[in-house]
């Protein structure tokens, strides 16, 4: 394989890690039944708080740890209005990426241009080394190396413990769980906040990592491919990495494509992984089957014990 | 007989539950004892499931107080009242659906360190179950299952729990009636193992068959309690409704009139594999009955569900008054003059946020006398609505209250009130009385039955072989999704039927109608 094709997978690697944290985050809230799209804008706060830290304390881990403190915080302002208030999850959803757009928009003007010290590279001993799959997977930085680990967690979360059989009933049939004395609210609040915690750390990732800088709505729809890309992953985490990668791998063909200077339209270049996304969806859903294929069956319904 | 107060495994003084324009409960005294069957027995919305649910915790009593083994209890949630030792089997099963039965299980067991144990859950699970004899299928998913089937994990994963009080909600309302019979075996050993049942119902000869004492209730009040040997059906039946009789009107004969409902040569897809039905045909006349008899899973929900417009066929058609229906199409088949009474009433049936006089003229909207254009005239919506409600003794709070509140007798009312004064030419009715009380099983009879001088064509499928004997001209019998025979109730034998229902062809050779 060409050194440039190892690059570019790589690369690959590198552009799908935010998305793919923040997918892992949003299977585990709508596995419990809270749809929050409030995703992008958890993010962009995440981008923000993890940079801003960064840049201060000149601890990119510090800035990891105030990123994913900031995406919890906002998911928790969803947590409570569609958990405790049960208001409709849309809106609530919809006003926090709005609303963290807007806040960090905001309170990152003064931050445009300077210069931070993020996460940089490193090889890991012996893994690194391995012909294309070293510089692959393993010449990357410390969040790409969490993010495999945080995918076997999730997978072993969700399917291996306690707590995933309780939030898997709980976002299936809530009463059910309910009556076998699971907290359906307390298991949504915790699932949600993994969530924003997740979101924050991709964010960060973008503003510590792979890039080093601020800039502002620099999720550019991150976000909402998380949101589809939970949809094609069928709601499960290993298949979450490969949604993330192919919307990475896409990605960084344009990226080398507009270096190597093909005369196609930058913009055109830039739509791809958007685009792409969009068909990769439409096809790994079609059918009625498929659709409903893992599809938490209380999915963006609250939940009471009427007149309890 | 009332046990003494050393002996009271359940005690519930004063229990007052309000919701929204009915009082459920109201001031209700309830104790049950360990080694007793007791029977809850009262009529569609007597408030028995409430009653149980606030005994489960699942909700709060506005007054009142419980106590489980003489000490006094407040549930802040079913998860209390599961550690204090009981077990509710809910009148709509409490399972996950795309949850393995081991799974289902161990989401019952207390939580022990964080892994997951499935297999110690599955032999928990195979013991219970070789225990009591009650076979099920470990690995299944649970929306794989027949309900009877779920039912058994429904009991077993409290009895895996070790629940020392368990409360059983309706439990033969979806069961036939060998199932129920085993059923009611092992609810005895249960009881014989000292265990406390609770076990609500409404059918009177099962509080006869199987329990020990029984406690009536009737508008959210009881009426008595009392050994069950010193009572009798018809003392019961009183206690229970209220009044003296309960007779069927008579059925006149009426001259049948031209094939309203033309089925020819219907193949159909089931949910979980092909060919559900197998080259079904069937006519059924104006001003006549026609039911269809098996055992359940035999292809008559799917059967309900083409002459609906709510299922495909793979091959056949379907004519209605004379226009063949063409695909999945429910408003062509409405249009064509059929009316539907479904099996899910909350489901399909109605929509459940609607209030209830916007589903009674839910088909009906678009007439003029519902408005002009895009209007609708609410004054003569609510009129017709008063009306229905009137005419079918729907008991509601108000016409604006929503239809998912109300009890499963008073939503079936409004569904065939709604259905019926739509004036279909045929009408298809899936398990009309299922879960209903006497009173409300009477006025859908008596519904059913008036179809028959007005000139409608009525297609009966029911479990009830009674029921389908009782009221129908002719009757078919399906299994594996053929029509078995077709025969007049007063040429065959209840056998007869019954050994069709099994598949043996034999039994009736010769006779068709
Ligand atoms: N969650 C609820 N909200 C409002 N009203 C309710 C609710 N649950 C029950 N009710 C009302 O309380 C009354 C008692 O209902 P309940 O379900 O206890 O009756 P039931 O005896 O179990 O009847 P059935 O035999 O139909 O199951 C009914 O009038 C019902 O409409
Ligand atoms: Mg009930």
């Amino acid at each position: 394989m060409s050194p440039a094709a190892v690059a570019v997978l790589a690369a690959a690697v590198r552009a799908g890690t935010p998305v793919l944290f923040a997918t892992l985050g949003e299977i585990f809230a709508e596995r419990s039944g809270v749809l929050n799209l409030g995703v992008e804008g958890m993010m962009l706060v995440g981008a923000l708080a993890g940079f801003v830290t960064t840049v201060r304390t000149g601890h990119p881990w510090l800035g990891l740890l105030a990123a994913a403190a900031a995406g919890a915080a906002l998911s928790l302002v969803h947590a409570v209005l569609s958990i405790s208030l049960r208001a409709n999850q849309i809106a609530s959803g919809l006003a926090l990426t709005i609303f963290g757009t807007g806040l960090s928009a905001s309170l990152g003007r003064s931050y445009i241009g300077v210069p931070a010290a993020g996460f940089q590279p490193f090889p890991l001993p012996g893994l690194g080394d391995i012909p294309i799959l070293g510089p692959m997977l393993f010449r990357q930085d410390a969040l790409v190396y969490l993010s495999y680990a945080l995918v076997a967690a999730a997978w072993y979360a969700l399917y291996r413990t306690r707590w995933g059989l309780e939030l898997r009933a709980v976002g299936e049939r809530p009463e059910a769980a309910d009556a076998m004395g699971v907290d359906v609210a307390r298991v949504r609040y915790g699932c949600v906040a993994i969530g924003g915690v997740l979101a924050g750390v991709g964010g960060a990732y973008l503003s510590t990592a792979y890039t080093s800088m601020w800039i502002e709505n620099m999720t550019a729809g991150r976000g909402w491919i998380a949101v589809a890309l939970v949809i094609f992953a069928t709601w499960d985490p290993l298949r979450a990495v490969l949604g993330a990668y192919l919307f990475g791998g896409v990605n960084a063909l344009q990226l080398y494509l507009q270096a190597s200077g093909t005369g196609l339209p930058v913009y055109l270049l830039l739509m791809a992984p958007y685009v792409f996304t969009m068909v990769v969806l439409v096809i790994a859903t079609r059918g009625t089957v498929r659709r409903r294929l893992g599809t938490p069956a209380a999915l963006s319904l609250s939940y009471s014990r009427d007149g309890g | 007989m009332i046990p003494p107060a050393s002996l009271r495994s359940v005690e519930m003084r004063g229990i007052t539950k309000r919701f929204p324009g009915v009082t459920a409960n109201d001031g209700v005294d309830f104790t049950a004892a360990p080694g007793e069957i007791h029977a809850l027995l009262g009529e569609n919305g007597a408030g028995k499931s409430t009653l149980m649910k606030i005994l489960y915790g699942f909700y709060a009593p506005d007054a009142g107080e419980i106590r489980v083994h003489g000490t006094h209890k407040v549930w802040r949630s079913p998860g209390d009242a599961l550690r204090a030792g009981l077990g509710m089997v809910f009148q709509q099963f409490m399972l996950v659906p795309s949850l393995s039965v081991v799974q289902n299980v161990l989401l019952a067991l207390p939580p022990r360190g964080w892994r997951l144990d499935e297999r110690a859950a599955a032999s928990r699970l195979a013991a219970e179950a070789a225990r009591y004899g009650m076979a099920v299928h470990p690995r299944a998913q649970v929306w794989q299952l027949g309900v009877g089937e779920q039912q058994r994990v429904e009991i077993l994963k409290l009895l895996a729990r070790g629940a020392g009080i368990l409360i059983l909600d309706e439990p033969t309302a979806v069961l036939t009636p060998q199932e129920a019979h085993s059923l009611f075996a092992t609810l005895r050993r249960l009881a014989d193992e000292g265990r406390t049942v609770i076990v609500i119902t409404h059918k009177l000869s099962e509080v006869m068959a199987v329990s020990d004492r029984v406690t009536v209730l009737r508008a959210g009040r009881v009426v008595g309690t009392i050994p069950t040997a010193r009572t009798s059906l018809w003392d019961l039946a009183r206690m229970m409704v209220g009044r003296e009789s309960f007779d069927l009107q008579d059925r006149a004969p009426v001259p049948p009139g031209p094939v309203v409902l033309e089925i020819r040569h219907l193949w159909a897809d089931g949910d979980r594999g092909r060919d559900a039905l197998r080259d079904v045909s069937l006519d059924v006349r104006a001003g006549e009955i026609v039911g269809v008899a098996g055992v359940a899973g035999n292809g008559q929900r799917e059967l309900a569900e083409v002459v609906a417009g709510l299922r495909r066929p793979t091959r056949g058609r379907i004519c209605i008054a004379g226009s063949t229906l063409a695909g999945a199409d429910p408003r062509a088949a409405i249009r064509a003059g059929l009316g539907h009474v479904p099996e899910d009433r909350l489901g399909t049936g109605v929509a459940p946020h609607l209030s209830v006089a916007d589903n009674l003229v839910l088909k009906r909207y678009r007439e003029a006398a519902f408005g002009r254009g895009p209007r609708l005239d609410r004054a003569a919506v609510n009129e017709a609505a008063r009306g229905l409600i009137e005419a079918y003794g729907i008991q509601t709070p108000s016409p604006d209250a929503p239809a998912g509140a109300l009890s499963g007798g008073n939503l079936q009312r409004l569904i065939l009130a709604r259905e019926i004064s739509a004036h279909p030419q045929a009408l298809v009715a899936f398990h009309p009385t299922r879960g209903l009380d006497i009173a409300a099983t009477e006025a859908v009879h008596r519904a059913l039955l008036d179809q028959r001088p007005r000139g409608t064509g009525v297609l009966l499928i029911s479990e009830d072989l009674d029921e389908v004997l009782q009221l129908s001209d002719r009757v078919a019998v399906l299994c594996g999704g053929r029509v078995m025979a077709v025969a007049r109730p007063g040429d065959v034998t209840v056998e007869q039927i019954g050994l069709l229902m099994g598949g043996a062809r034999e039994a009736l050779s010769g006779t068709t109608a």
